[in-house]
């Protein structure tokens, strides 16, 4: 029998550092500390720290598999009562961009594989046009644009002065953007920041991207989640779509119905025509069927299911005000421990104006390396802790671990 | 391409309305409640997107489109492989259905984001499957295996790690192959070459074709091998032939890239369609190969699958893996939990797995059957030609060998689905369509000139 040769054809293949992001998970893991706090990957926890399932998509599953549908290939686009489902939900029922057709609707792999498609779309038919992207962002719109071939810059966004928004400097970048330009904004609660803009600076947004006739691509992570209201969370997406410019919105099921491991979210574009919508949903299609033929189907139907059931609606509905509501009080309690033990009088309000899952502390790498080595207080290296993984319990350990961070580390 | 601009998209008197909207909202509420105004009633004038041209249906998928707008009675899905019962209906395997109710009664399970390469008993248990439980390169932990989405979503990683970090970039499609694959690899950044495989005269594999191809190809290239029941033309290789390939291929430092779409769904042995596979493996060299359960398990919709990477040494796999991460990230983060715990249950536990197995055999001769039918019906009609291909081909697909012109006739005339390359899916076949597809190719070939594919 020929032997093959001894050289390996991967000898050159170099060993990747671990994902920022979910590498901090596994450092979580292995530390042996009964003192250990992960707020690292953005997943909800109970107040017990624990994952969790909401009871709507335990029910949902229960339907799903007592009614025994088959597993059969979705279409390309995905599963059609969950496209539907999923725009309305983005930009209400009765929206006339529903009613118009004007909205292409493709099921992806939630957040990231719809950005992905949106990416691999824009460097097909828009080629060269550069993708801005907020400073910070989430950590993988970068190499999910790099991997698109599609180029991208920042425009400023957080003020580590304010720990807030740098409005004036948002709106300068986007102003100096090349026309055309493509602005991916966050819909709301900012990954990694948790500063979202107020309505009357979305307003001051929508003016400088239409003046620029600039494309805004809106990453929807948290509709629901980030406030409790589904509308509310959608506000800034509708405001830009009732002025009637065209855009991209990712959507992601992952956190909002804490979805996550079933993938399941969709790419949309709202465009001048029903026309123009086909053919773009056509070109969606085109591109999805070599990275993956066609979208899983469990995810979409639990979507569809709960969605389209007005009882598991509505419970759906108080289930995220749920979650939303214990991170906000968390937040509350986090920030009465921080003022309480900082002697200095620091303003720690920033934590309360910040929305959503994350926010951003202010501490530096070297504070956040202390976080971690001194307090076992797993984040990222940017500031970022997760508060879905904070419980009340846990808050004046934090607030202990934050002050000495940021008073004793440089 | 973004020229200049497109300015005033408004008329000044709707920029001034939607001004005036903004100053009576209350500073700091949402506006959600303002989109109802009317000032875009007729939407952007122009689109960013005008040059966007309607893509064509795919072709495969494009057949159960069609087929399902046709409103005849007697219509017959023969198009995209998804397996049937004899009674055309679709099937959930019971074990299946057994594991997913495991899954939602365990109260311990939760939907937390997979790892980037997928859940890890997965993982294991997929890479025993393909390779043996007893393979040294298992054994010497010198394999690295990512869960992807089904058959295509492991290609297509495979592919898109190749560009990154395999000094080839041609990769050698059989001609014909699967429509998809041509696609996954040159968006996935390779060169598509073919090498010969169909002989049209016997219906049959031009194996001194393959070989003379396959021997000029530069060294080092990328091969793409279906490893059994080849689609489109369910013809295989023998296990002589195969020898043959794994010594020249060895000799010409290619490397393969084998496409494992029907394990133990071809002959009805899990570890007979493993043959080819394994003794790439046996040979110590290094190969990838891209495994769907998507047709062994029924589970097509769920898109469960894995890439694994055989690699000459386990601080290479571990490399290898690490890089694959890498690839997954940007594309979707982490796979689908659902279809891979299903199939960790069942290969997990020796009684589903021994259910698997029996049930994997019923497919796999209700096919067979299938076959012996088709042929005995042609040859009842005293259809011209040599119809033992039919016999000979196997798993889900036939190459009938008809032409576009005799399939269009087929499906304008007897509403028979199938792709336009003269493939017919043995799986959407049953013992009450059989004559009638019979009668459609009877009707093919005698009506119209039959010519050579």
């Amino acid at each position: 029998m020929a032997v093959a040769v001894d050289v390996s054809k991967f000898e050159s293949v170099t060993m990747a550092p671990p994902d920022p992001i979910l590498g901090v998970s596994e450092a979580f893991k292995a530390d042996s500390s009964p003192l250990k706090l992960n707020l690292g990957v953005g997943a909800y926890r109970t107040e017990e720290l624990q994952p969790y399932v909401l009871d709507v998509v335990k029910k949902a599953e229960k339907l799903m598999l007592e009614s025994g549908e088959f597993k059969e290939y979705l279409p390309i686009e995905g599963l059609a009562a969950f496209n539907k489902a999923t725009a309305e939900l983005l930009l209400g029922a009765d929206n006339p961009v529903i009613k118009q057709g004007r909205i292409a609707t493709v099921q992806g792999l939630s957040g990231t594989g719809s950005l992905r498609l949106g990416a691999a779309f824009i460097q097909r038919y828009l080629p060269g046009v550069k993708v801005l992207i907020s400073s910070p962002t989430w950590g993988n719109h970068k190499n999910i644009l790099n991997d698109s071939g599609v180029p991208w810059s920042e425009y400023r966004y957080f003020d580590p002065t304010t720990v807030g928004l740098d409005f004036s400097g948002m709106i300068e970048d986007i102003k100096n953007a090349t026309d055309g330009s493509i602005i991916l904004l966050h819909g709301c609660a900012h990954n990694p920041t948790g500063i979202d803009p107020t309505a009357e600076q979305w307003g001051t947004i929508a003016d400088v991207i239409e003046e620029k006739s600039h494309l805004p691509f809106f990453d929807v992570a948290y509709q629901g989640f980030a406030s409790g209201s589904l509308d509310n969370d959608a506000s800034s997406v509708r405001q830009f779509v009732a002025r009637g410019l065209e855009l991209f919105v990712a959507q992601s099921y992952s956190k909002n119905l804490g979805l996550y491991a079933e993938r399941i979210g969709a790419i949309n574009a709202v465009v001048s025509s029903s026309d123009v919508a086909n053919r773009i949903k056509s070109q969606l299609k085109r591109l999805a069927r070599p990275m993956y033929s066609n979208p899983p189907v469990h995810g979409a139907r639990i979507v569809a299911n709960v969605v389209g059931d007005p009882s598991l609606f509505d419970e759906w509905r108080s289930e995220m005000q749920l979650m939303a509501g214990r991170i906000k009080g968390v937040r509350q309690s986090l920030y009465d421990a921080l003022s309480s033990v900082d002697e200095n009088g620091k303003d720690w309000s920033f934590i309360l104006k910040q929305i959503g899952m994350f926010s951003f502390t202010g501490l530096n790498k070297n504070q956040s390396d202390n976080m971690t080595d001194k307090w076992h207080v797993y984040m990222t290296k940017d500031g970022r802790i997760s508060l879905a993984g904070l419980s009340l319990a846990k808050c004046e350990y934090l607030a202990d671990a934050i002050i000495d961070s940021y008073y004793n580390v440089k | 391409m973004m020229e200049e601009g497109r300015k005033g998209r408004y008329t000044s008197s709707e920029r001034r309305l939607q001004a005036l909207v903004q100053h009576l909202s209350p500073s700091g509420s949402s506006l959600a409640g303002v989109v109802q105004m009317e000032v875009t009633a007729s939407g952007p004038v122009g689109s960013v997107f005008e040059h966007v041209e309607q893509a064509p249906e795919d072709p495969i998928l494009g057949v159960t489109v069609a087929y399902n707008k046709d409103p005849s009675p007697i219509k017959v899905n023969l198009g995209v492989g998804a397996y049937r019962t004899e009674e055309g209906k679709p099937v959930i395997l019971n074990v299946v259905r057994k594991a997913e109710e495991r899954l939602l009664a365990d109260r311990s399970r939760y939907k937390e984001y997979l790892p980037i390469t997928g859940l890890a008993d997965f993982n294991k248990l997929s890479a025993k499957l393909i390779f043996g439980k007893e393979s040294p390169a298992l054994l010497e932990k010198r394999v690295a295996t990512a869960q992807c989405l089904s058959g295509t979503g492991s290609l297509r990683v495979g592919a898109e790690f190749l560009a990154k970090h395999y000094f080839q970039r041609l990769v050698f499609l059989p001609a014909p192959t699967w429509g998809n694959h041509h696609k996954i690899f040159s968006n996935g950044g390779l060169t598509v070459k073919t090498y010969r495989y169909y002989d049209p005269r016997t219906r049959g594999l031009d194996y001194q074709g393959m070989v003379e191809d396959i021997r000029a190809a530069p060294s080092g290239s990328l091969i793409l091998l279906h490893a059994c029941a080849h689609n489109p033309t369910g013809v295989d290789p023998t296990p002589e032939q195969w020898e043959g390939l794994r010594q020249l291929i060895r000799n010409k430092r290619h490397l393969p890239f084998f496409d494992s779409a029907y394990q133990g769904f071809a002959s009805g042995s899990l570890d007979l369609d493993a043959l080819a596979v394994r003794s790439f493996v046996a040979d110590g060299g290094e190969l990838l190969v891209a495994q769907s359960f998507a047709k062994n398990m029924g589970l097509y919709g769920e898109r469960v699958g894995s890439l694994s990477i055989v690699c000459k040494k386990e601080a290479i796999a571990t490399h290898v893996e690490s890089q694959l991460k890498l690839v997954i990230r940007p594309m979707y983060s982490n796979p689908p939990i659902h279809g891979a715990s299903i199939v960790a249950t069942i290969l997990g536990d020796s009684e589903l797995y021994a259910e698997w197995t029996i049930e994997l055999k019923a497919m796999a001769n209700r096919i067979i059957s299938m076959r012996h039918q088709l042929h005995s019906a042609i040859q009842a009609r005293g259809t011209p030609g040599d119809w033992t291909h039919i016999l000979k081909q196997i798993g889900m697909f036939s190459f009938t060998g008809l032409n576009r012109e005799q399939v269009a006739f087929m499906t304008k005339e007897y509403h028979i689905y199938m792709t336009s390359d003269g493939r017919i899916s043995m799986a959407g076949l049953s013992s009450k369509t059989v004559p009638h597809l019979a009668d459609a190719i009877h009707a093919a070939v005698t009506g119209l000139s039959f010519s050579r594919q």
